[in-house]
């Protein structure tokens, strides 16, 4: 088994998820480039957080063109696996690996605090290992976390399962409260029909330390790694 | 011959900071503003002996593959020789 994190000019949450699937996953994991364009060896890529091309025009909109990204849409083809977090989640939707985009937060801010999601599918690669309906305590970095998609986009979504994550309150509820950024319907997290291309806005990544907060986010990546191994 | 390039949110798109930027237009003490909506422009500058038609088309595709997300953004195309 052998995971990959690409690394754009820009990416800063790199390091955290290669720390993540070496130390707590326990796998093999190697930093890719964005030039690099052959995937072969890799089971699943990771596409991190940060600020790739600086935000510059959209979030994630010159990420799209960097050559590594024709090989992900390929490895996605394949129904390989790949995990996008906040910025990841912004370039898997900019290059149509998922619908919809991600648009400047409702309240304006930067938002960095800690959020409770509800697991709305427990049916997909990343969160078999989790019970429908729990919540999860994962914290979000982003200034552009506003899920926005047309209705027929949204319907499609409900109808299919791909509402992976909703924000909510401790106790599971998801009300406009909850929602830290103004997702259309709370959405925190959302997959593509063959459920192998999952994108997020919270950082699982950085809450699989109980010294820093919550290690709830081990569970995603522990499902991923059944997932795999299961192939 | 250049092309100017207008992106703006689709009007069913909230904007949050034609919002934050209305609010501070009525501080500012202008009233009868109904509304602000924020948006992008760009000018690229093209080859001289294209045709307007084809100018206006490469153009197009430009707004269309990068300059504009098309789930939330509309843009707008004009050529100047």
């Amino acid at each position: 088994m052998k995971f990959g994190v690409i690394v754009f000019p820009g990416s800063n949450c790199d390091h955290d998820a290669y720390h993540v699937v070496s130390k707590h996953v326990g796998q093999p994991v190697d930093f890719i480039w964005h030039k690099q364009t052959d995937l072969s060896r890799y089971d699943a890529v990771v596409v991190p957080g940060g600020f790739s091309y600086g935000d510059y025009l959209r979030a994630g909109a010159l990420a799209r063109f960097s050559p590594v990204m024709k090989a992900v849409k390929d490895f996605a083809a394949q129904g390989k696996f790949v995990f996008g977090v906040c910025n990841g989640f912004q370039i898997l939707c900019e290059a149509g690996l998922l619908p919809g985009a991600l648009m400047r937060n409702s309240g304006l801010h930067f938002v960095c605090k800690h959020v409770n999601i509800k697991v709305e599918n427990q049916n997909t690669p990343y969160t078999s290992e989790l019970e429908k309906d729990k919540v999860l305590s994962i914290p979000v970095a982003h200034a552009e976390g506003n899920y926005v998609c047309d209705d027929a986009t949204f319907h499609a979504l409900e109808e299919n399962n791909q509402i992976v994550f909703r924000y909510c309150n401790e106790s599971g509820e998801i009300s406009p409260e909850a929602n830290p950024n103004g997702s259309r319907s709370n959405i925190a997290g959302i997959c593509n029909l063959d459920r192998n291309v999952l994108g997020m806005m919270p950082h699982p990544e950085r809450a699989c330390e109980e010294l820093l907060g919550s290690n709830d986010g081990r569970d995603i990546f522990r499902s991923l790694t059944n997932a795999i191994a299961r192939i | 011959m250049k092309a100017k390039v207008y992106v703006t949110l689709k009007p069913s798109v909230l904007d949050p900071q034609g919002k934050a930027i209305h609010h501070s237009v009525e501080l500012l003490g202008f009233e009868q503003i109904q509304d602000v909506r924020q948006g992008k422009y760009f000018e690229i500058a093209l080859d001289s002996n294209l045709e307007e038609s084809e100018a206006k088309e490469t153009a197009e595709r430009i707004a269309r593959d990068i300059l504009a997300n098309p789930v939330i953004e509309d843009y707008r195309v004009e050529i100047v020789s």
